[in-house]
C-alpha cells in the first residue's frame, strides 16, 4: 500500500467516527437517522451483491429476506407472543432462516436463466409479503397489515442502545449508539464480501457468471455453488432485517414491497456490480438522495417564493430523473469492478 | 359449476386485458432481450389520458360510443409517441452497455412518469366516466356483462392483426430478422433502428387500448395503476416464453383465468383457511410449477447453448 492510500484510508475511518456526531451537531437526530438507514441499506446492497454481482443471478425478491430476518426478530422479541429472546441469538437465528429461505427459492430455479430467474424471484418477495400480510387469521401470527408493534429495543450485553450515554462531555444518543452497532456490522460485511470474493468460492462464483456451461465443464458443481449465493446473500438480508426490527421498534408489511427489492438492485448496478466500494457508494447515494431532495420545497419557496410543485411528487421525480441521468452517463456503474470495465470497454 | 363458468368469463377478460400488455413486453423482449420496466406506466398513461379525453368530449355533449372511439385514438397516438420518446431516451444510448443498465433506466423512467402523471392527475382515484351500457346477458346463470364481451372480442382482433402483421407483411418480416439477428438483419438492408422503434410504438399502442380497458372495467383509473398490471403482465409474458408472441397471448389468458379461479376456489379447496387475498401468491406458485417443468415458459423455444 503507498503513501496516499494509506493517507485515503485513515481519512475514510476518521470521517466515518466523526460523521453522526457532526451530523448531530449541525442537522439534528432526523439526519443521524437518514445515516442509520443507510448503513441498513449498504448492508442489503453487500448482500444483494453476493448473488447479483459475483454470481451473476438476477434476483428482485431481495427483499424477502430482509423481511424474513425483520418478522424473526420482531415475533420472539415483542410482546405479540410475549417472548424476549436476547440479539445475540436473535441475530444469528434470523440470518440462519434467511439463509433457508434462500436455498428454498434457489431450489426450483437452479434450471433458470436471466429473466426467468428474475421473474421467479420477483413472484417470491410477493409470495413472502402476501403471507406476512395475511397471516392474522386463521392464527394469528404475524399481526397483518397492523405489524407487529414494541419490538424489544437493541440492546448488545451491557450496551443499552436506547439510553442516551455521555462521553467526556459528548452526548451519544439512540441514533448515534444505532450507528455505530450499525457501522460494525457493515465492516464486518465489507471484510466478509472482500475474502469472499478471492476465495476459492468466489472465484468459482465469477467463472459461474462468466459461463455456466463452462464451469460445468471444469468441474465445478453449479448447483451447489449456486445454491450457496443465495443462502450467502439471504444472511445479510436476514441480519439487516434483524436490526432494522430492533431499531425501528415495528415491522410491517408495507416495508418488504418490491419497489424496495428494486431500489436495492439499483444501488448495486448504479455503483457497480462486484465492486465492494461501488456497492457501498451506490446503496449510500440512493439512500440519501431521496432525504436531501425533501429539500426541494424549501428551495422552490426560497426561489420563486412559493411553492408551484409538489414537493413529495417533486423529489422523487428528479430522483427518477437522476437515475436515468446517472446510467446514461455511467453505464458500467460509478464505479465498477475493474474486470467489468474491461470487458464493457473491449466490447465497444 | 356455475361459479367455474362465471370465473372463466372473468378470468378470461382479465386475461385478455394481461396479454394485450404482455404483446408490449414480449416485443421488446424478443428483439432486444430487455425487461422495459416502464411499459406499465404506459398503460397507466394510456387510461388517465383517455379518462379526461372522455370526461371532456362528452362534456361537449357528443354520443358515448363517438366520445370512446376518439379517447382510445387518442390515448394510443400519445402512447405511441411516449413509446418512442422512452426508445429513444432511455434504451438507445445503452444497447451496447452490460445488460442491467438498461434495466436501471427503465426503473427511473418508470417513476417519472408515474410521478408527472401524479402531478397531472393527482394522488386520488378518479372515476372513469360510465360511457358503455350496463347491459349484460344471462346465460346458464352466467353473467356477460357488455364490457366484458367488448374486452375480449377487441382483444381478439388486436391480436389477430398482430400477428397478421408480424407473419403476413414485409414489416413484420423485418421484425422477425431483427429479432433473430439484428448484425445480418442490417446487412440484408433492414433499418433495424426504425424497427426497434417501431417494435416499442406498437406495443405502446396496445399498451393505451389495454389501460383503457382496464379502466373501464374497474371503472378507476390512478398514477398507479400501471404497476400491478405491469407485473402481472410481464409473469403472463414469461409465463408463455418470453420473446414468443403466441406465448404471451397464451400467457396473459392463462394467468387471467388462474387468477379468476384461485380467487374463486382457494377458499373450498383449503377448508376456509385462507381466501382469495390469496390469489396472486396462487398465480406466482402456478408460474413457478411451470418454469420448474418449462424453464423457457410454455411455448418458449428451446434457447440451446452454443459451445
Amino acid at each position: 500500500m503507498n503513501a496516499r492510500a494509506r493517507f485515503i484510508n485513515w481519512g475514510a475511518a476518521v470521517l466515518v467516527l466523526v460523521l453522526p456526531f457532526a451530523t448531530h451537531a449541525l442537522l439534528g437526530q432526523g439526519w443521524v437517522r437518514i445515516l442509520d438507514f443507510a448503513l441498513l441499506y449498504v448492508l442489503l446492497a453487500l448482500g444483494l451483491n453476493i448473488v447479483v454481482g459475483y454470481a451473476g443471478l438476477l434476483d428482485l425478491g431481495y427483499v424477502a429476506f430482509f423481511a424474513v430476518g425483520a418478522y424473526c426478530y420482531a415475533l420472539l422479541a415483542s410482546p405479540q407472543f410475549e417472548l424476549h429472546w436476547p440479539l445475540w441469538a436473535l441475530l444469528p437465528m434470523g440470518a440462519l432462516l434467511a439463509a433457508c429461505f434462500g436455498v428454498l427459492l434457489g431450489t426450483p430455479t437452479l434450471g433458470l436463466r436471466g429473466d426467468y430467474l428474475a421473474i421467479v424471484t420477483l413472484g417470491f418477495g410477493e409470495i413472502i409479503r402476501i403471507f406476512l400480510n395475511n397471516l392474522n387469521a386463521p392464527v394469528n401470527i404475524t399481526n397483518g397489515p397492523q405489524g407487529v408493534n414494541l419490538i424489544d429495543p437493541l440492546h448488545v450485553g451491557p450496551w443499552f442502545l436506547e439510553q442516551t450515554y455521555h462521553v467526556g462531555g459528548i452526548e451519544i444518543p439512540l441514533v448515534i449508539n444505532v450507528y455505530f452497532l450499525f457501522l460494525a456490522a457493515v465492516g464486518l460485511a465489507i471484510r466478509l464480501s472482500q475474502r469472499l470474493e478471492g476465495s476459492r468460492i468466489g472465484r468459482a462464483w465469477a467463472a459461474i457468471r462468466e459461463d455456466e456451461l463452462a464451469a460445468a465443464s471444469m468441474g465445478l458443481n453449479t448447483r451447489n455453488l449456486k445454491l450457496l449465493a443465495f443462502a450467502m446473500g439471504a444472511t445479510f438480508g436476514g441480519v439487516s432485517g434483524g436490526l432494522f426490527a430492533g431499531f425501528q421498534g415495528f415491522v410491517s408489511p408495507e416495508s418488504f414491497t418490491l419497489q424496495e427489492s428494486v431500489m436495492i438492485l439499483c444501488m448495486v448496478v448504479l455503483g457497480g456490480m462486484g465492486n465492494i466500494a461501488g456497492v457501498v457508494l451506490g446503496a449510500v447515494l440512493l439512500s440519501v438522495l431521496p432525504e436531501a431532495l425533501r429539500g426541494l420545497g424549501g428551495l422552490q419557496e426560497f426561489l420563486f417564493g412559493k411553492v408551484w410543485v409538489d414537493p413529495s411528487n417533486l423529489r422523487l421525480l428528479v430522483f427518477g430523473i437522476a437515475l436515468v441521468l446517472m446510467m446514461l452517463l455511467r453505464p458500467e456503474g460509478l464505479l465498477p469492478a475493474r474486470a467489468r470495465q474491461r470487458e464493457f470497454h473491449e466490447s465497444q | 359449476m356455475d361459479i367455474f363458468l362465471q370465473q372463466l368469463v372473468n378470468g378470461l377478460t382479465l386475461g385478455s386485458i394481461y396479454a394485450l400488455v404482455a404483446l408490449g413486453y414480449t416485443m421488446v423482449y424478443g428483439i432486444m432481450e430487455l425487461i422495459n420496466f416502464a411499459h406499465g406506466d404506459v398503460v397507466m398513461v394510456g387510461a388517465m389520458v383517455a379518462l379526461t379525453a372522455l370526461q371532456i368530449l362528452t362534456g361537449w355533449g357528443l354520443p358515448s360510443g363517438i366520445a370512446l372511439a376518439m379517447a382510445v385514438a387518442l390515448a394510443m397516438v400519445v402512447c405511441m409517441g411516449l413509446g418512442l420518446a422512452i426508445e429513444r431516451v432511455a434504451y438507445r444510448p445503452l444497447r451496447r452497455a452490460p445488460k442491467l443498465a438498461p434495466l436501471i433506466t427503465a426503473i427511473g423512467l418508470s417513476i417519472v412518469l408515474q410521478q408527472l402523471a401524479a402531478l397531472i392527475w393527482g394522488r386520488s382515484y378518479r372515476s372513469f366516466p360510465s360511457v358503455l351500457p350496463a347491459d349484460s346477458v344471462s346465460w346458464h346463470g352466467v353473467i356477460i356483462t357488455s364490457i366484458q364481451a367488448l374486452i375480449i372480442v377487441l382483444a381478439a382482433l388486436l391480436m389477430a392483426a398482430l400477428m397478421l402483421l408480424v407473419k403476413r407483411t414485409a414489416l413484420g418480416r423485418a421484425m422477425r430478422a431483427t429479432a433473430q439477428n439484428p448484425g445480418v438483419a442490417q446487412l440484408m438492408g433492414v433499418n433495424t433502428d426504425r424497427i426497434i422503434a417501431l417494435t416499442f410504438v406498437l406495443g405502446s399502442a396496445l399498451a393505451a387500448v389495454a389501460g383503457v380497458m382496464v379502466a373501464a372495467y374497474y371503472n378507476v383509473g390512478n398514477y398507479t395503476m400501471g404497476f400491478m398490471l405491469g407485473l402481472k403482465a410481464f409473469t403472463a409474458a414469461v409465463l408463455g416464453g418470453i420473446g414468443n408472441l403466441p406465448g404471451a397471448m397464451l400467457g396473459g389468458l392463462l394467468l387471467g383465468v388462474v387468477e379468476a379461479m384461485g380467487a374463486g376456489y382457494i377458499g373450498d379447496l383449503t377448508g376456509g383457511y385462507f381466501g382469495s387475498n390469496y390469489k396472486d401468491v396462487f398465480a406466482f406458485l402456478v408460474l413457478i410449477g411451470v418454469l420448474v417443468f418449462h424453464p423457457n415458459g410454455l411455448l418458449g423455444s428451446r434457447a440451446r447453448e452454443k459451445v
